[in-house]
């Protein structure tokens, strides 16, 4: 098929951005959407045009590194896929696509589609563990049982990939899911609920000074979140902020 | 230099507690005057990081994606082993161990293998201390299932994304120490060269991804955790960014690199679509407990297939060749990885191939569907003779236990696995070869060590399912950080690395005079046409199946490869802004290099033994055929100015708790 | 009463401490004052209801109502509080929420996974609160001027005469009309929502939302329905 496709374009990040618009042709229906922007990417360097970038790793769908606001939607029209996985049979011949770097004030853009998500690792540094040392001489794994619905629910959480889909995604560049899910998981197990006051106070301050915005509930994030992570997540860390606010 | 592995004195089973009692250690006050550099964020580097910074020294660690998590330890799904004995089935560390070595087709090194199996039981409960969510039954406890061509069941995992939640608990130990200050993370930074003062590895040079800024970066021990190089294939269920470099400058920098023809090429990927394909797509070898693989018994079958004539579903039971169950009655759909994809290359290459390009064959799990299914109609009291009902039940039973990849096939293939065969094809997935290291995991230059898949140390010519995340983590959490104490303790007094010093200047001038020459070669081919070239020769002529003239035509074609390589590639951009075409063409670069020590190490090795099937070692049947007698050794190379005069050195493999014998799966 | 006093906690503690300045703190009070109007509205609607019915019970409330000192003096300062907090809040967080994008996309398909309620309760907002002013406008500003400020007699039937006369004028009546269908739009989404934000999320949680919902649409337009009446009434 043939497209044509509409992309961001910014030289670093200080540099002024605007689309570009560039046909492909003989694109074909099973070629993953990464695919087609290599193809696209050779076409440009044989033009002489700076080949777009774009952060890609996996391309499978595990590694959370791609990240593509493409037509209006991150991750593209497809649901619980990342951009690796979403394949061009997605799409018309004719089709025009609209491809936009994930935008949120807390994600500067470094390159073209490129997107800096170190505040994600931040929140992350600020409580997102267990403080256990790896010394290997913790107790016996089997020791404390934890409920099948317990461990399954921590695990749900725990699947999130860290695309930043969410903030993509969200009206408010709120990154609650993200949050939420790392702070539900440890909340659902015996071994971080020890210091889960600390954990969500600490994480939900780092959130804030990164500049995400604040959660209203619209669900986009959930919908379009490519491993499927519930809002009940949030709600869980509304309860455990709200307990720990109060604790004191 | 002579090859000296170190290997503790003493019985197989004490060694390693013994040799942790005593080699040297470091004191806490003055671990803090000492730094040490970590090269990747895989399971094997995060967990070293955050070990070693919580033993108290300074810790900086590097990766080129744009955090830790992403590194594609992330993407193991099945799980990984530990010798617990939970379910009470005979397992031991001496039964892993065995397993291991057996899987390795002896070719591993025993006192390394059983410190594997020792260690494995505290990675489980390390990792649940940490809040890993592995699977659990209903009585709260842990869940184990069996996995490739083992007795027990000794596999934890968590669903099929037990890599990811290990690697997210590595990342975890590692961000609480980030926190702390205790790790500095280069986050987009890739290792570009080694610094070797006075014969000791001093500090490695970096290159900015993100402004393209060269950085010097000194330290008293240099790890690298950069993992394997299935992408020299091109084609390979790697991450697209996976590459060699940083075990490949080592070597050139004088470290050998061991058994570098060792690959593993994992039967159940999802076959190749086009010719635009970029990476393959691996589907855990779990589905072959409940998968049975077949093509067609008949030519003319398989070509109404091609043409879109004839459905699988409608080629008769008796007009489909079983091919496993048919070679290997023993172990039928489950034997080991390479027995399974050189089965499946030998259908293929007889022309019974399945798909448009005739290689993929057929992974079924109709049979499955419909003993589950008159199981479950069984206990619910159904009737067992309806047909569409047992189908239901069955297709649940199959959702329950294989959902996300049966939804991960249909995403990508666009077929529904539930109701058609689905196809696969082998493709390379682990790369067993790697740095030579010695018992404590230093390389041939001191101070500069190798753990994880960089490393050739623990699974011998072929890995078994579930082992990898169990390496990566020992050599991470338990045996790296204390081993190391054995060098760092004469290091005390060294003081602060001065990245001043002309060795830096030197190595730094040297990469940026590298990176210019890629800039302004402005050539006409672009760095992927390399690449791709590259895998294609691998592909055919180092693959599943090599011969000594593939091998010398590998070697050669290489080589001119290389040539036109540096005469040719177009690399767009400039040195100084964020370039991944620059990047990959350094990456490139080395794979070009490397892959020829592979075929050149592929044709000295002429037995066959584990991922590395020589034509001419072959029973009548077609099966493997080890020389123990001339090939109980590792080849380890060292580099010599370019590949093709890198100089042999013998590790011989000296067995002395079990016995060698042929692996046998018939 | 006991979310009153909630209210009241929370609010002291706001004061002790940064919870207030947090997006979660932030979002929790949003909710708060959210229900606290929802209960306010509820009771409103109750006497507004019994209009429909008696003329006599509803100026005997409504006196009870505009007369009683903790009513006067206690309550409707608390209220006047919660109505000016939850929109100054949600302007604030509003604002905060543009800055965390500044460089908007340039396609955007909210509609493909929220829904449209629940993007823009800035501007259901906002008209519910233009309506207010009207609604103050109408009856709130004439009360307190007929009992403060020109301290008239007490006249315990007047309030039947005065609410009927006001619904005379169609402009009026479609001016209400359109603030509830708004009012509806905005507690469509907030009601619901305000107990996910609280930390609610349950099995009982698709139950609440199927009454949230419900209250969202039968009050309103039970007030739709009340403005109706008496203009028809009144022509």
């Amino acid at each position: 098929m043939n497209l044509t496709l509409k992309v961001w374009r910014q030289a670093n990040a200080e540099a002024k951005g605007k689309i570009e618009t560039y046909p492909i042709a003989d694109v074909s229906p099973d070629m993953s959407f990464l695919e087609m922007m290599d193809v696209l990417n050779e076409q440009l360097i044989g033009q002489g045009i700076d080949p777009i970038a774009f952060d890609h790793d996996c391309r499978e769908g595990i590694c959370g590194m791609c990240s593509m606001f493409i037509n209006g939607e991150a991750h593209g029209p497809d649901r619980l896929v990342t951009t690796c996985q979403l394949h061009m049979r997605k799409f018309k011949d004719g089709d025009t696509i609209t491809i936009e770097p994930f935008r949120a004030q807390a994600f500067p853009v470094i390159k073209d589609l490129t997107v800096d998500r170190s505040a994600f690792d931040r929140v992350q540094q600020a409580g997102g563990f267990v403080s256990v040392n790896t010394s290997g001489n913790t107790q016996d794994a089997n020791s404390i049982p934890i409920d099948k619905h317990d461990a399954d629910k921590a695990f749900d959480a725990a699947a999130c990939i860290g695309c930043g889909a969410c903030v993509a995604t969200c009206k408010n560049a709120s990154a609650m899911l993200f949050v939420s899910a790392k702070v539900s998981q440890y909340a659902l197990l015996p071994q971080g609920k020890v210091e889960a006051t600390d954990r969500v106070m600490n994480m939900v301050k780092q959130m804030d000074e990164e500049g995400f915005g604040n959660c209203t509930n619209t669900g986009a994030c959930e919908v379009e979140c490519p491993k499927g992570i519930s809002l009940e997540n949030i709600a869980r860390m509304n309860r455990e902020y709200l307990y720990a606010s109060l604790k004191g | 230099m002579a090859l000296e592995s170190k290997i503790p004195k003493g019985p197989l089973s004490d060694k390693w507690t013994n040799h942790k009692s005593n080699i040297n250690l470091v004191s806490p006050a003055n671990k803090r005057a000492i730094d040490v550099i970590v090269v990747g964020s895989g399971l094997a580097g995060a967990s070293a990081s955050a070990t070693l910074a919580e033993l108290g020294y300074n810790v900086k660690t590097f990766c080129f994606q744009d955090s830790p998590r992403r590194a594609h330890s992330i993407a193991a799904q099945g799980g990984i082993n530990a010798a617990k004995n939970y379910q009470g089935d005979g397992d031991s560390t001496y039964r892993l161990f065995y397993d291991t070595i057996k899987g390795g087709d002896y070719r591993s090194r025993e006192s390394n293998v059983h410190r594997l199996a020792e260690v494995s039981t505290n990675i489980i409960d390390q990792c649940v201390a940490q809040g890993v969510p592995f699977a659990r039954d209903y009585g709260g406890l842990l869940d184990n299932r069996s996995f490739g061509g083992v007795l027990v069941s000794r596999t934890f995992y968590a669903k099929g994304q037990t890599g990811q939640q290990l690697l997210l608990g590595a990342y975890s130990a590692m961000n609480r120490q980030i926190g702390r200050g205790k790790i500095k993370m280069y986050n987009r930074h890739e290792m570009m060269d080694l610094v070797v003062v006075d014969g000791k590895a001093r500090g490695i040079i970096t290159r900015n991804l993100v402004d393209g800024k060269i950085e010097r970066h000194g330290a008293h021990a240099v790890v690298i955790a950069s993992g394997g190089y299935g992408n020299v294939f091109f084609l390979s269920t790697n991450a697209m960014g996976s590459n060699v470099s940083a075990g490949w400058k080592i070597h050139k920098k004088g470290a050998h690199f061991a058994n570098p023809c060792y690959t593993q090429i994992h039967p159940t990927c999802i076959p190749v679509s086009g010719e635009h394909q970029s990476k393959l797509t691996l589907m855990s070898e779990s589905l072959r407990n409940d998968g049975r693989i077949w093509v067609p018994k008949n030519i003319e079958d398989v070509k109404a297939i091609r043409e879109g004539k004839l459905k699988p579903t409608e080629i008769a039971e008796e007009n489909r060749d079983y091919y496993l169950e048919r070679r290997y009655p023993a172990f039928g759909n489950l034997v080991p990885r390479d027995v399974a994809s050189r089965a499946a290359k030998e259908r293929c290459d007889a022309g019974f191939g399945v798909n448009k390009t005739g290689e993929a064959v057929y992974l079924d799990f109709a049979a499955a569907i419909i003993r589950y299914g008159s199981e479950q109609a069984h206990v619910k009291g159904l009737d067992e003779n309806d047909t569409a009902l047992v189908k239901k039940l069955g297709q649940e039973v199959v959702r329950a236990k294989y959902g996300n990849l049966f939804q991960m096939y249909e995403k990508i293939v666009d077929q529904n696995p539930y109701e058609t065969p689905m196809m696969i094809y082998p493709a390379v997935h682990y790369t067993m070869g790697g740095v030579w290291v010695d018992y404590n995991l230093m390389t041939s230059i001191p101070g500069c060590y190798a753990i994880g898949e960089a490393n050739f140390s623990d699974h011998g010519a072929n890995r078994l399912g579930a082992s990898a995340l169990m390496q990566g983590l020992a050599d991470g959490y338990f045996v790296l950080p204390y081993t190391i104490g054995d060098y760092l303790a004469d290091d005390i007094r060294t003081g602060k690395i001065d990245t001043n010093h002309p060795e830096f200047e030197k190595a730094e001038a040297a990469v940026k005079a590298k990176l210019d020459r890629f800039i302004n070669t402005k050539g006409r081919n672009t760095v992927d046409y390399y690449h791709r070239k590259l895998g294609k020769i691998m592909w055919d002529k180092c693959g599943m199946s090599r011969n000594a003239e593939g091998l010398k035509e590998a070697i050669s074609e290489i080589k001119a490869l290389r040539e036109d390589f540096y005469e040719n590639v177009n690399v767009p951009g400039t040195t100084s802004e964020f370039n991944e075409q620059l990047a990959k063409a350094g990456r490139v670069a080395d794979f070009l290099e490397l892959g020829e020590l592979f075929a050149k190490d592929a044709l000295e090795r002429s037995e066959s033994c584990g991922g590395h099937f020589r034509e001419e070692s072959q029973t009548p049947e077609g099966e493997a055929l080890r020389n123990d007698k001339d090939f109980t050794f590792v080849s380890a190379w060292e580099y010599k100015g370019e590949p093709s005069k890198a100089k042999l050195h013998k590790e011989e493999l000296n067995y002395e708790e079990i016995e060698v014998k042929t692996r046998s799966y018939k | 009463m006991l979310l009153r006093v909630y209210a009241l906690i929370l609010l002291y503690k706001l004061n002790t401490m940064s919870l207030i300045s947090s997006t979660i703190g932030r979002k929790v009070a949003m909710a708060l004052s959210g229900l606290f109007l929802v209960v306010f509205l509820t009771q409103h609607f109750t006497i507004n209801f019994i209009s429909v019915f008696s003329e006599d019970t509803f100026n005997e409330i409504s006196h009870f109502m505009g007369n009683n000192p903790l009513v006067q003096f206690l309550l409707q300062p608390i209220l006047i509080f919660g109505v000016i907090f939850h929109f100054l809040m949600g302007f604030i967080l509003e604002m905060q929420n543009r800055k965390s994008r500044a460089v908007q996309y340039s396609m955007y398909k909210g509609g493909a996974n929220a829904p449209w309620v629940s993007r823009n309760m800035i501007w259901s907002g906002a008209v519910v609160l233009s309506f207010l002013g009207l609604h103050f406008y109408d009856f709130w500003f004439p009360e307190m001027n007929y009992k403060y400020l020109e301290v008239l007699p007490l006249d315990p039937n007047r309030y039947y005469e005065e609410m009927t006369h006001k619904f005379h004028d169609h402009l009026r009546v479609i001016l209400y009309i359109v603030s509830f269908g708004f009012l509806a739009l905005h507690l469509y989404h907030g009601f619901a929502s305000s107990f996910q934000s609280m930390g609610v999320n349950n099995k009982y949680s698709p139950s609440i939302k199927k009454f949230a919902i419900s209250f969202s649409v039968v009050i309103p337009l039970g007030f739709i329905f009340i403005a109706l009446f008496h203009h028809i009434n009144s022509l």
